[in-house]
C-alpha cells in the first residue's frame, strides 16, 4: 500500500503519522510539502496529520485548507482516493469542504489531552471494517478545538447515512451528538479528532488505533 | 572616583546611569573604557551585568558543582548540557526559570519560558523530545493564585502543544511563601548524534553573521534587568518588559535550523534569549576570543523607527544568531525562506575583540568584549547561616485517633492532590515515544529514544520546606530525590540540570540559603556521581522585602537500556507483599504530615545519608534489572503512607499495613526518611528480594500485604481507596472552579 503524509508549516504529528503508516504497511510514507501542486500517482491513502498548521491562526485549518496541495487533494478525493484527517487534519478537511461541519473551541475552553474511550459507530466503512464486532476502543485525544458542530439537518443526515464513524463514550469537548469522527458521503474521506496513529504501539500503552490503518490495508471496499 | 571627564555622555546624567548600573559599576565602566559610555553602550552594560546574564552573585559558588563524568560531553557554559547515551547518541538538556515575567503576565511569561528553553536545546543541534516543568504558586487562599495557575498552565500548554514537543512531567507546590513571586521553571530535553552537536563560540575571523527567525520588535526590552530585581509597588507596570511568544514561528525555526544543520553551513549558533541580540553576539564573539561587527540597519524589524538601543535590548522571541561558513548564505536563505522566516546577514566576525555596532551609517557602540562578557563583575556576597532547627522527636507527636482520616487529609492537601487539571492541558503523547508521563504511575517520565529500545527517564525535584529549614540538607535532598526517582523506574541516573530560585542575594541570610543549598547539592552530586551539566540562577524573587522559600529545583536525566525492563507503581494486586527498602526512623521534621495534620511548619528536615542512598538505590535498580522488582515507588513526601496511597489509587487495590515496632504509628507511616523505596511483589519474589537485601546489607522490612478495597493499619483506620482517589482528584478542579475546597467528605 502506497501512502503519503501532507506537511504544513506547523504540522507536528507528521512524523507520528509516517511511523504508524510504515509500521502497518511496511513501506515508508511519502512526505508531501504543502506548497507542492500535485500528489504522487498511485497512492492508496493520504493522511492529513495533526498539529498546529499555521499556528491555528485565523481558524484552525483555515489557512492550510488554501495551500497549493489542497486543490489536488480535493480533486483526487473526489475521484475516490482515501483521505484520513486526524485532529488538525480533520479541521483542515472541514475547512476544505471535504467533510461536513466545523470544529469549534472545546466547551471547557481548555486544551484536553487524555486517553478517550470511543465507540466504533459503524464497521461498515473502509476505515473501520477491521474493528468488526468490536465497539469499545480507547484512543488518545489532544486538542483545543475539537468541539464538532453542524446544524441538526446535517447531523441527522450524517447519522442516517452511517457517516458517523466514532463517538465519544464520555464527551470531552461538547461535540454535537458526541461525534468524534465522520466520513464523507462517498465514504473515502475520514476526519477524526482522536489520534489513531498514537495508538499503534504496545510499548506506548495501547493499539486500539491500529484498526483504522488495518482497515485500509484490505484494499478498496 | 575616576578622573574621566566628561563623566556622562550626551543625553545621560547620573540618574540615567543609575537606572542602568550601580554607582560602583559605573565607575568600573569609566575605568575600563577610559571614557563615558553612550546610551547604547550603557544599555549593553546594564543587561550584560544584570544578575540574570552575568551570574555575578552566584558564579563563585557555582564553581563548587562537580561538572564532569564519564558520560558528560558538554557541561555548563554551553546553551545546554550534553551527555552520552551510547550508540553515538547524546541527550541535551537544561532547565531555566521564567519567574518574574510569569508573575506579571502568566500566559506569555510561562509560554516564552518554554520557548526559551527549547531554543537552548535545538541551538545545539538536538531535536527537542520532552518538556518538563516545576511550578510553585502562592497559597490557594491568595486572591491571585487561581488566575496564575490558570494562566501558567495554559501558557505552558499553549506553547509546547503547538510546537509539538510532549510535556511529560513536572511538579507543582502551593505555599504562602510564593504569594508575591511564583516560580515557573521549564526543562527541555533533546536528542542528537554525538558528532552533530553545535556550539556557540565564534571560530574564524571574517565569517558572516546571520540573523534568522522572527523580526525584532519593542517587546521584552530590559527583560533581563526586570528579572534581576525585586518586585514592589508598581510591578504591574512592568508588563511591557514581558516577551510575547509565537510557538508557530518556533516550530518553523526548529525545523529550519535542524535542516540547515545537515548542510555543513554553520560554524556556530546561538539563540537570542535574555538580552537578545546583545548577549548572543557578545557571547559568541567573547567565548571564541574574537570580535564582532553588526550593522543594525539590516536587522529585520517589526516596527519602524527602532533605535539601536531598542534593537540591542529587545527580547523578541524566536530569533537565532548564526555564524555561517563563508559561501553558505544561499543555502541558508533557501531553507529559511522555505519556512517563511526572516533571514539577513547583519555583520561579520572580526579579530578586534570588540563589539562594534553601526546604525544609519554611524558607529553607535564600540566596546571591548572582555569587560562585558568574560570579565563581568563577580561578587563574593557576605552570608550568615541561620541556626539549624532542632530535630522533631517522633515520640513527641501523638497518633491521631483515625490514621485513615489523616491520610485522606494529607492526600487531598494542595501539594499532594492530583495535578490532573494542569497536566491534562499538556499534549503528553505527540512524537509517539512517550512511555510514561504525568498520567502514569511512575516516579519519572519515560521517553523512548526514537526507533530504539532504550529510553530516557526524566524528573524534576525539590522540597522547598526542607531547604528553608536547612539549606544544606535541603540541597542534598533535592539531588538525592531526583536520583532516587530515576532509580525507581530502573534508570541509570546520568546527570542533572538545575534552576536555583532564591530571594535577594544582597541580604546575608538569603545568600546563606543560596550557598547552603549549592554546597549541599554539590555534596550529593559528588557522592552519587551525578554531575551538573547545565543550569540557571534566578535571584531577587522577593516582593516588598519578603523572599520566596529557597527553591533549588533539580532536573535530572537517566538512561533505561531496555525500556521493557522498567518499574512503575501501578499494578499492585491482591496478596502482594509490600517491602520497604531502607531504614525508617520516623523523620517528621518539616514533613507534610506535621504541616497538614499538626499545623506546624518546623523542625529539622530528614537527614540525607548519601552512602545509604547510593547503596539502597543501586540495590533496587539491580532488582528491577533482574526483572524481580516491577512495582516500585520512591518514598518521599508523606512517607510509606503517601506511597501506599499512590500505589492503591493507581491499581485500585487496598493494602493491609502492619507495624509493631517502637515508633508511633504516625511517624512510621508518614515519616519522610530518605533513601527508601516501596516494592510490591508476589510472595515468592518478595522473599527473594528480601534475602538479597539482607545479603547486600540493605535494610528491609515487610510493611504489609496488598488486598481489599481499603488501606488499613494494624487492622483498623480503614480508608476506602475509591474515596481516597475521589478526594485526591477533586481538590484542584474544585479549587479552580472557585468552589469550596472539598473537605474529607
Amino acid at each position: 500500500m502506497k501512502t503519503a503524509v501532507i506537511v504544513f508549516p506547523g504540522s507536528n504529528c507528521d512524523r507520528d503519522a509516517a511511523v504508524a503508516l510504515e509500521r502497518v504497511t511496511g513501506r515508508p510514507a511519502a512526505m508531501i510539502w504543502h506548497g507542492d501542486s500535485a500528489l504522487p500517482e498511485g497512492l492508496d491513502l493520504v493522511m492529513v496529520p495533526g498539529g498546529f498548521s499555521y499556528g491555528d491562526y485565523l481558524r484552525s485549518g483555515a489557512v492550510s485548507a488554501r495551500s497549493p496541495i489542497m486543490q489536488d487533494l480535493v480533486r483526487r478525493a473526489g475521484e475516490g482516493l482515501p483521505v484520513l484527517g486526524v485532529c488538525n487534519g480533520f479541521q483542515v478537511l472541514t475547512e476544505a469542504g471535504l467533510l461536513d461541519g466545523a470544529l469549534m473551541r472545546n466547551a471547557g475552553l481548555r486544551f484536553i489531552c487524555e486517553k478517550a474511550p470511543l465507540r466504533v459507530e459503524t464497521a461498515d466503512t473502509r476505515f473501520t471494517r477491521a474493528y468488526g464486532d468490536r465497539k469499545d476502543v480507547t484512543i488518545p485525544i489532544a486538542h483545543h478545538d475539537g468541539n464538532f458542530f453542524a446544524d441538526d439537518e446535517t447531523l441527522d443526515r450524517l447519522e442516517g447515512e452511517g457517516q458517523v464513524a466514532f463517538r465519544y463514550a464520555a464527551n470531552p469537548n461538547g461535540s454535537a451528538r458526541d461525534i468524534a469522527g465522520i466520513t464523507n458521503a462517498a465514504g473515502n474521506v475520514l476526519g477524526m479528532m482522536p489520534h489513531p496513529e498514537r495508538a499503534v504501539d504496545p510499548a506506548l500503552g495501547g493499539t486500539d488505533g491500529l484498526g483504522v490503518f488495518e482497515s485500509l490495508l484490505g484494499g478498496r471496499s | 572616583m575616576s578622573e574621566i571627564n566628561p563623566r556622562y555622555a550626551d543625553g545621560i546624567d547620573e540618574q540615567v546611569a543609575l537606572e542602568h548600573v550601580t554607582a560602583e559599576e559605573y565607575e568600573t565602566i569609566l575605568t575600563e573604557l577610559g571614557r563615558a559610555p553612550n546610551r547604547v553602550e550603557l544599555g549593553i552594560f546594564s543587561v550584560m551585568w544584570s544578575e540574570h546574564c552575568s551570574y555575578k552573585s552566584s558564579r563563585v559558588h557555582l564553581a563548587k558543582f562537580p561538572t564532569t563524568g564519564e558520560r558528560v560531553v558538554y557541561g555548563p557554559g554551553e546553551n545546554a548540557g550534553v551527555v552520552d547515551i551510547d550508540d553515538g547518541e547524546v541527550a541535551v538538556f537544561k532547565m531555566e526559570s521564567h519567574n518574574h515575567p510569569s508573575f506579571i503576565e502568566p500566559y506569555q511569561g510561562s509560554a516564552t519560558g518554554v520557548g526559551g528553553i527549547l531554543r537552548d536545546v535545538f541551538t545545539m543541534g538536538a531535536r527537542p523530545v520532552a518538556l518538563m516543568n516545576a511550578l510553585r504558586f502562592g497559597s490557594p487562599d491568595h486572591p491571585k493564585t487561581r488566575q496564575l495557575v490558570s494562566g501558567v498552565a495554559a501558557g505552558i500548554g499553549g506553547y509546547g502543544n503547538c510546537v509539538g514537543v510532549p510535556t511529560v512531567g513536572g511538579e507543582t507546590n502551593f505555599h504562602p511563601g510564593y504569594n508575591g513571586n511564583i516560580l515557573v521553571n521549564a526543562m527541555a530535553v533533546g536528542l542528537a548524534k554525538r558528532e552533530g552537536i553545535f556550539t556557540a563560540a565564534a571560530r574564524e575571523v571574517g565569517y558572516p553573521v546571520l540573523y534568522v527567525g522572527a523580526k525584532t520588535g519593542r517587546d521584552g526590552i530590559h527583560g533581563a534587568t526586570m528579572a534581576s530585581a525585586e518586585f514592589g509597588e508598581g510591578s504591574e507596570e512592568k508588563r511591557p518588559t514581558v516577551q510575547v511568544g509565537d510557538p508557530f514561528t518556533e516550530k518553523k525555526l526548529i525545523e529550519a535550523c535542524l535542516e540547515l544543520m545537515t548542510e555543513n553551513a554553520i560554524s556556530s549558533i546561538q539563540d537570542m534569549g535574555a538580552a537578545g541580540l546583545t548577549s548572543s553576539s557578545v557571547e559568541m564573539a567573547s567565548s571564541g576570543g574574537l570580535g564582532i561587527e553588526l550593522d543594525l540597519d539590516h536587522v529585520p524589524q517589526r516596527e519602524t523607527g527602532m533605535t539601536a538601543y531598542e534593537m540591542m535590548l529587545s527580547e523578541s522571541q524566536e530569533r537565532m544568531l548564526i555564524i555561517l561558513k563563508p559561501g553558505a548564505e544561499p543555502v541558508a536563505e533557501r531553507i529559511f525562506r522555505k519556512w517563511d522566516l526572516d533571514v539577513a546577514t547583519i555583520g561579520r566576525t572580526t579579530d578586534t575583540s570588540r563589539l562594534v555596532l553601526k546604525h544609519k551609517g554611524e558607529i553607535v557602540c564600540d566596546l571591548p568584549l572582555d569587560p562585558i562578557g568574560e570579565k563581568a563583575p563577580k561578587y563574593r556576597r557576605p552570608y550568615t547561616e541561620a541556626a539549624k532547627p532542632a530535630a522533631v522527636d517522633p515520640k513527641s507527636i501523638a497518633d491521631p485517633a483515625d490514621l485513615g482520616a489523616a491520610l485522606l487529609t494529607v492526600m487531598s492537601s494542595p501539594d499532594m492532590a492530583s495535578k490532573r487539571w494542569i497536566w491534562s492541558q499538556y499534549d503528553r503523547h505527540v512524537m509517539a515515544d512517550t512511555v510514561a508521563s504525568s498520567e502514569d504511575p511512575a516516579d519519572a517520565a519515560i521517553v523512548r529514544i526514537h526507533g530504539r529500545d532504550k529510553a530516557l527517564a526524566i524528573t524534576t525535584d525539590c522540597t522547598p520546606r526542607y531547604c528553608f529549614a536547612d539549606p544544606r540538607e535541603g540541597g542534598r535532598q533535592a539531588v538525592a530525590e531526583a536520583w532516587r526517582n530515576l532509580t525507581a523506574v530502573g534508570a541509570d541516573p546520568i546527570a542533572i540540570t538545575d534552576c536555583l530560585n532564591f530571594g535577594n542575594p544582597e541580604r546575608p541570610e538569603i545568600m546563606a540559603q543560596f550557598v547552603g543549598c549549592v554546597e549541599g547539592m554539590a555534596e550529593a552530586c559528588e557522592a552519587l556521581s551525578f554531575p551538573v551539566v547545565s543550569g540557571n540562577v534566578s535571584l531577587y524573587n522577593e516582593t516588598d522585602g519578603k523572599a520566596i522559600p529557597p527553591t533549588p529545583a533539580v532536573g535530572a536525566v537517566g538512561l533505561i537500556p531496555d525500556v521493557a525492563v522498567r518499574a512503575g507503581y501501578g499494578g499492585m494486586a491482591e496478596d502482594m507483599v509490600l517491602l520497604v527498602v531502607g531504614e525508617t526512623a520516623g523523620a517528621l521534621g518539616a514533613s507534610i504530615y506535621l504541616r497538614e495534620i499538626e499545623g506546624r511548619e518546623e523542625g529539622a528536615p530528614p537527614p540525607v545519608d548519601l552512602a545509604a542512598e547510593k547503596r539502597n538505590g543501586d540495590f533496587v535498580r539491580a532488582e528491577i534489572r533482574a526483572g524481580r522488582a516491577k512495582i516500585v515507588h520512591d518514598l518521599s513526601e508523606a512517607g510509606i503512607a503517601g506511597a501506599v496511597a499512590d500505589m492503591a489509587m493507581a491499581s485500585g487495590a487496598g493494602a493491609k499495613l502492619a507495624y509493631s515496632g517502637e515508633l508511633p504509628l504516625a511517624a512510621w507511616l508518614f515519616g519522610e526518611d530518605q533513601a527508601r523505596y516501596l516494592i510490591a511483589a508476589d510472595e515468592t519474589t518478595a522473599a527473594t528480594i528480601r534475602e538479597n537485601a539482607i545479603k547486600a546489607g540493605v535494610p528491609v522490612e515487610v510493611a504489609g500485604i496488598a488486598g481489599g478495597d481499603a488501606i488499613t493499619v494494624n487492622g483498623g483506620h480503614a480508608l476506602d481507596v475509591t474515596r481516597l482517589k475521589r478526594a485526591n482528584e477533586a481538590w484542584l478542579p474544585d479549587f479552580m472552579a472557585g468552589g469550596e475546597v472539598m473537605a474529607a467528605e
